[in-house]
């Protein structure tokens, strides 16, 4: 459910004019309730960002989500894989 | 990639049977300057709360839908892990709490100069919601106008 409740927050967010990327780790989730910007990962859930104690990782991959932001030819909604 | 088989046999078939809400026009807010230039925030949906903040209701039917603000200066040890969801490992991201709300590799952008500040306070959630008209009601609303009060340009959003 989280992967929804993120999903939602986001589009508020984009309405009120503020760019997000959501990470995600159900891609049929994010497929059927479409955030603006996902980036889906390949960890279980309650890892969205890896492993612990890996902080290399995670800047790698808030760097890929940091990018999807920055790319101009992304349109909504976007939801871009991410591979390590 | 997370999957439905990861769950037990009960959440997967409630999840089977589940009615999504489908976002639908999907918004879209393009950058309007670098990100060098953006005010950055998170939300996490990890359930956190503060040493002193009132906890997650976790008996209210559907879920808990409001959200607890996080101070930019907190240190990542001192939140507490408040998510009801049996569905998920909670060790890795109680061992690393990064995982879920990665403030510090937040910080560490700012001072890199790759974002131009970090917002003064992030959003958590209890994300195990399954009744989600108060959220897109009034809670999730009222976060963007409160992130939209502080100039932020740029949310990213991590679930569990």
């Amino acid at each position: 459910m989280c992967n929804q409740t993120v999903c939602l927050i986001a589009a508020e967010l984009e309405r009120q004019g503020i760019s997000t990327v959501a990470i995600q780790l159900l891609r049929e989730v994010s497929l059927r309730v479409r955030p603006p910007r996902a980036l889906f990962v390949p960890f279980r859930h309650g890892h969205p960002l890896g492993e612990p104690g890996q902080p290399e990782g995670q800047r790698a991959l808030l760097e890929a989500a940091l990018r999807m932001l920055e790319d101009p030819t992304l349109r909504s909604p976007a939801l871009l894989d991410y591979s390590p | 990639m997370g999957d439905i088989s990861e769950f037990s046999l009960k959440v997967q078939l409630f999840l089977k049977a589940y009615r999504w809400r489908r976002i639908d026009p999907v918004p879209w807010t393009p950058l309007s300057k670098p990100l060098a230039s953006c005010r950055v925030a998170l939300v996490s949906s990890a359930g956190f709360v503060l040493p002193g903040q009132e906890p997650f209701d976790e008996k209210k039917r559907g879920g808990d839908p409001s959200f607890r603000e996080i101070p930019s200066d907190t240190n990542v040890g001192s939140l507490a892990d408040a998510h009801r969801s049996e569905s998920f490992d909670h060790a890795a991201m109680l061992r690393d709490p990064n995982l879920a709300f990665p403030i510090d590799r937040l910080r560490e952008l700012q001072e890199s100069g790759r974002i131009g500040q970090v917002n003064r306070r992030h959003l958590s959630f209890m994300g195990s919601l399954t009744a989600i008209g108060r959220l897109v009601a009034e809670t999730a609303p009222a976060a963007a106008r409160l992130f939209a009060e502080d100039g932020v340009d740029v949310a990213l959003l991590v679930p569990v």
